[in-house]
């Protein structure tokens, strides 16, 4: 300790020098700098006056260790002044004098440090002299010790295994005592209704038992056992069977009856009857919602309790099975997919009986959101019980569903066109009631148009709700394909566009052909529509539908052109039919008055007869009717403007030429000649021929139909001389109004042509009126 | 061959009566009666020579007036029936009456000299079907398997049944009955049906289509709005006892069952105005034959409604002797109902066609303008028939 206590002292002795350590930086960097001076050559006398100790070889510094004495003395001789020497002197004598006294200080200080320290060693030597002394007497003590502790043990041997051997009877005993008191304590149990301990006394005892079971003591107590068992089992049964008792109860009896050995299978039949009758229960409840009396509550409130009930109840039964009877292996499991399966088929049944209520309604979003749930329900026991696939049939029942609530738009769309029909109808008969004009054609038309698009656009929103994406089923393949592609867009919207052709086809089919049943203005809506439908309407309804249901099925589907192009057929068929039913109309006037009159005694004819102007006047309504609706059309070019012109060709010279030879007696070859030259040269008249989307081409054959029946009654009857004059007159009549409405007017002059000339064939008599008088009498009509 | 190519036969004057010598069947025979006002019509007896192609026309005066109906009896030659207008100064009123043909124009006598086209010869007057108080006769028929001794006539509203007797010179009414209803009813047209022993009758009024039995005279069956308006024509198929087809004024032309009139069994609609005319063929029932005031004749094809729906069935040895000469037979499926042509040698509304009694393949039609076309069945079509 003196030592280490003296260490610092002599240390700290140079650090007492008056140059102080803070003079020591400055030094150091003085010394660098000389160095750097030195080797730059420069002399460092001129930079400072300390004496140079930048130099370590330099012998005049005072502390350099190559101090020189004499060559510093005799430096400071030459180079000082005596002033400058005294004061060296002083400071050195007084440097010397310091330098004395520190050193006097330090020796004493070490010297005393070095006495302590001896005399510390002294004492260290006598103490462990004393500790070796007791350091041999503890060695002798340990040896004392081992020896008794041997002899100690050899001794408690003997008694150590006794001791062992009667802990062991002990335990023998409290085990037998266990077993002699077991039936108290099993009837104890059984009576207190604590079942548990029971079973697991009776589970601790029982291999006991077994094994011992030939000795008569154990037999008894094993009979006992068995006795207070039965009753046990019996009592577990009991409670098992009794309905009041909760699902978690039961499967805690089921637990301890399968810890007293009770056979797995019958438990589980058990076990699933009981469950059977819990979930009958709520099937129950289900059906007398269905019930027709009281007011079922909405499909959604249904799925619900249906969810909660039925579902969350099969999902408990299933789940606690799997717990108690995981050890039955597929066989077990394959009785509660069975078991599952036959409930839940039932249930489903329930569930399509209450959906199918809820076919006839409208609201879709109700039903959509009551399917989710349902499937949303089931999704859970379904992956409990994968087996039992009733996750697949959910997902079915939900697909049905949508099948035919498809097909119940479907109805609603084509009922919705049949009542736009019907309101046409109403609108096309009522202002001929009120004698005003009511909305015009091109209104209805259009009414008509929006309507039905409205009802498709309806009706794709409702049917979307099914793939929207929140709904648990949206993303089943049959959602995302077939519903989207088939479903949707070929089913509902190709479906509807194919039934409104064919309704408005059946138009054309129906047994009316007398014009009764359908109005014509119908039939020309019809026809435009469906012209409308081709140009525009169904490639933007598809175009909409594909939006809204991304169609990502691959299946064909069909395009919009075979849509288009049934649609323009049915355009065409009905435009035809109304042709044919107008043609008809005006076909029947000219055929009754031609049929009913006696033309061999009429009388000279004054006037133009009544049913031609009755003719032409309702060939310019349905002149104007189908303007309202189509173009007008491309006519031949030729002498549109000069009816007056064609009309003197066609009375005097034409005439001439072909009535002429007929009169004279002397060629009856003539007319025939005459005629069949003529008719070289003319085309063949198509009478029904198909008809373009334009009014000319409406008209023109509606008129070719009128006159070809007017051809042929006339060629049926005979005539007067004042008969064929007035056949004479009818037709000029015709010829002067008819000629604007068709396409070609010399079509209109040559069946009229043939007209007179088949009349003066019929005539035994012939003898035409002339022209002028012709002339006169259709102008004064 | 230019064996398929028609023949035409000019008549001077209109006309729209056209039968088959229904008695003749060795010689290929029909008759066409005019319709003239000014001058004296006529008959014209027109034998196709099948062998050279060529025709030999013979012409009898019918003098009494212009015919509308013309029909031959089925068990004599000589004996025909017209129906014709009287002309008279203010009504007209149409007749019935049966002719015998002279002798020598018979079927069978070889006798007729060469210039028989240039000389006109007289009809035989036999008997008048009196029709004083039933109005106008539309139409003639005879029982098509008696002995040319009963006849039925339809006169307006007013069908009859006459007994020729001693050798056809006289007519009795053997009965008749008459359709009541409002409005002015008139029978168009009407036939006598080869089955049932020749006891129903089919009449076409307006619209309807009603059955008689010639026994009692009373209805068996109406067909309702058989066509969307006039009915012009009936025909029975020679085959299957209750089939019937039907024309008219819409341009179609229907089959009918006969024990189900609700629905006609086929509607065909390829004539483009009214269809006066159709005809079964006598042998091949699936034939049939419509003409039309649309100026054309049209052969079709109703297999699957005929008594052979499959064609015949061909004998397995038939087929390897023919399969390397007709290969696309065997891969044929059942044929099909269709066209088998549209016949245009027409300018004017055809008014009559009919087949030839003695050659199943060969059919004449006839227009308004007088001309007479005479047509077979295409070759193709005939041996696919027979084969």
């Amino acid at each position: 300790m003196a030592a280490a206590a003296a260490g610092p002292g002599p240390g700290s002795g140079p650090g007492d020098s008056p140059e102080g350590p803070e003079a020591e930086a400055p030094e150091r960097r003085r010394k660098a700098h000389g160095m750097l001076k030195l080797y730059y050559g420069l002399s460092e006398g001129e930079t400072a006056g300390r004496p140079p100790g930048s130099d370590p070889l330099d012998p005049t510094d005072l502390n350099g260790a190559h101090f020189d004495p004499e060559v510093y003395l005799d430096k400071l001789r030459r180079e000082c002044p005596l002033a400058q020497l005294m004061d060296s002197e002083t400071d050195m004598v007084r440097q010397i004098r310091a330098l004395d006294s520190d050193m006097q200080t330090l020796v004493y200080e070490n010297y005393n440090k070095f006495i302590s320290a001896t005399d510390t060693i002294r004492k260290m030597k006598n103490d462990f002299r004393k500790m070796e002394d007791e350091m041999d007497r503890l060695a002798t003590n340990m040896a004392v010790i081992t020896d008794f502790s041997a002899r100690i043990s050899a001794t408690l041997q003997d008694r150590h295994e006794r001791i062992t051997k009667l802990a062991g009877v002990h335990a023998l005993l409290r085990k037998l005592q266990f077993l002699f008191e077991l039936p108290s304590r099993l009837t104890k149990c059984v009576e207190l209704g604590a079942y548990g301990q029971a079973v697991r006394y009776q589970g601790r005892a029982r291999a006991v038992l077994q094994q011992y079971q030939h000795l008569p003591s154990f037999r008894a107590i094993q009979d006992d056992c068995q006795v207070i068992t039965a009753r046990l089992v019996q009592q577990l049964r009991q409670r098992f069977r009794e309905g009041g008792s909760g699902a978690p109860e039961q499967a805690e009896c089921v637990e301890l009856l399968l810890a007293l050995g009770e056979p797995a299978e019958e438990l589980c039949d058990e076990f699933l009857a009981h469950a059977r009758g819990r979930l009958e229960a709520e099937l129950r409840s289900l059906e007398a919602e269905l019930g027709p009396s009281p007011p079922a509550p909405d499909v959604l409130e249904f799925t619900d309790h249906g969810g909660s009930g039925f579902v969350g109840g099969l999902c408990q039964v299933a789940s606690s099975y799997q717990e108690l009877f995981a050890a039955q292996g597929p066989a077990g499991a394959e009785k509660l997919a069975a078991f599952a399966r036959e409930l839940g088929g039932r249930y489903f049944a329930l569930v399509e009986r209450r959906l199918a209520q809820e076919q006839g309604s409208g609201d879709n979003s109700l039903l959509v959101r009551a399917l989710d749930r349902f499937h949303r329900r089931l999704r859970a026991p379904g992956a409990l019980l994968a087996a039992a696939g009733l996750a697949e049939a959910a997902t079915e029942i939900v697909e049905r569903v949508a099948r035919e609530r498809l097909g119940h738009h479907l109805q609603g769309l084509r009922a919705a066109f049949l009542g736009c029909l019907t309101d046409v109808r109403q609108a096309l008969a009522a202002p001929r009631l009120a004698g005003k004009e009511g909305p015009g054609l091109a209104e209805l038309l259009a009414n008509v148009a929006s309507s039905i698009l409205s009802h498709i656009k309806a009706s794709l929103a409702a049917v979307h709700l099914f793939t929207a994406k929140e709904v648990s089923f949206s993303n089943k393949p049959y959602f995302r394909g077939e519903f989207c592609s088939q479903g949707v867009r070929e089913g509902l919207i190709v479906g509807f566009i194919r039934s409104m052709c064919q309704t408005a086809q059946s138009f054309c089919d129906s047994p009316g052909e007398k014009g009764g049943a359908t109005p014509p203005a119908l039939l020309l809506l019809l026809s435009r529509l469906c012209l409308d439908y081709e140009t525009a309407t169904v490639s933007y309804v598809l175009t909409l539908t594909d939006e809204q249901f991304l169609v990502q099925d691959q299946s064909p589907v069909t395009p919009v052109s075979t849509l288009c192009a049934e649609a323009r057929e049915t355009a065409r068929r009905l435009l035809t039919h109304y042709v044919k039913v107008q043609g008809l109309v005006i076909s029947q006037m000219l055929r009754k008055s031609v049929e009913t009159r006696d033309w061999l005694s009429t009388l000279e004819p004054r006037n133009v007869r009544a049913v031609m102007k009755r003719v032409v006047e309702d060939t310019t309504a349905i002149d104007v009717q189908v303007g309202l609706l189509y173009e007008e059309g491309v006519r031949k070019a030729q002498s549109s403007d000069s009816s007056k012109r064609t009309f003197s060709v066609y009375s005097s010279s034409r005439q001439q030429g072909r009535y002429a030879p007929s009169y004279t007696p002397s060629a009856p070859m003539d007319t025939n000649l005459l005629s069949n030259i003529q008719k070289l040269f003319s085309e063949r008249i198509d009478v029904f021929s198909p008809v373009e989307f334009n009014k000319v081409s409406v008209l023109t054959g509606i008129i070719k139909i009128s006159l070809k029946t007017l051809l042929e009654c006339v060629r049926l009857r005979t005539f007067g001389r004042f008969g064929l004059q007035q056949v004479q007159v009818d037709c000029h009549f015709l010829q002067l109004y008819l000629w604007r409405f068709v396409a070609d007017e010399e079509l209109v002059h040559l069946l009229l042509d043939e007209v007179v000339a088949s009349a003066a064939l019929r005539c035994p008599d012939p003898v035409p009126m002339e022209p002028s008088v012709v002339e006169v009498i259709c102008e004064r009509g | 061959m230019e064996d398929d190519a028609p023949v035409i036969y000019g008549l001077e004057f209109q006309a729209r009566a056209l039968t088959p010598q229904t008695a003749e069947t060795d010689a290929i025979r029909f008759l066409v009666g005019t319709q003239s006002l000014k001058y004296d019509n006529q008959i014209h007896i027109i034998d196709f020579d099948d062998e050279n192609n060529m025709i030999n026309k013979n012409v009898l005066l019918h003098q009494v007036g212009e015919i509308w109906h013309i029909s031959t009896s089925p068990a004599d030659g000589g004996v025909l029936a017209t129906c014709y207008n009287k002309p008279s100064d203010s009504k007209v009123l149409t007749c019935a009456t049966v002719w015998r043909m002279p002798k020598e124009l018979e079927p069978g006598s070889h006798e007729s000299p060469d210039d028989s086209s240039s000389t006109a010869h007289t009809l035989e007057l036999l008997c008048h079907l009196d029709n004083t108080a039933h109005g106008s006769m539309a139409c003639v028929t005879w029982e098509p398997t008696g002995d040319g001794k009963k006849v039925i006539s339809l006169a307006d509203n007013h069908i009859l049944l006459w007994d020729l007797q001693e050798s056809s010179s006289q007519a009795v009414l053997a009965s008749s009955a008459s359709l009541e209803g409002k409005g002015q009813l008139k029978f168009t047209s009407g036939r006598w049906s080869p089955h049932h022993t020749g006891t129903q009758v089919a009449t076409a009024n307006d619209t309807t289509i009603r059955g008689w039995d010639t026994r009692s005279m009373s209805q068996i069956y109406c067909i309702e709005n058989a066509h969307g308006q006039l009915v012009r024509d009936l025909d029975f198929n020679p085959n299957r006892q209750y089939y019937l087809a039907s024309c008219g004024d819409d341009c179609k032309v229907k089959f009918w069952d006969t024990r189900n009139v609700t629905e006609p069994v086929k509607t065909l609609e390829e004539h483009s105005h009214w269809v006066w005319n159709v005809r079964y063929n006598h042998s091949h029932d699936q034939l049939v034959l419509t003409g039309s005031s649309d100026s054309r004749v049209i052969l079709s094809n109703m297999v699957s409604i005929s008594s052979e729906p499959f064609g015949h069935l061909v004998d397995d040895d038939d087929l390897s002797d023919q399969e390397e000469r007709r290969p696309e037979e065997k891969s044929q499926e059942p044929p099909q109902d269709s066209v088998i042509a549209t016949y245009e040698e027409h300018e004017d509304s055809v008014y009559a066609v009919d087949w030839s009694s003695a050659d199943p393949w060969l059919f004449a039609s006839l227009s308004y303008d007088g001309r007479l076309v005479i047509n077979r069945v295409p070759r193709a079509l005939k041996y696919h028939i027979l084969l």
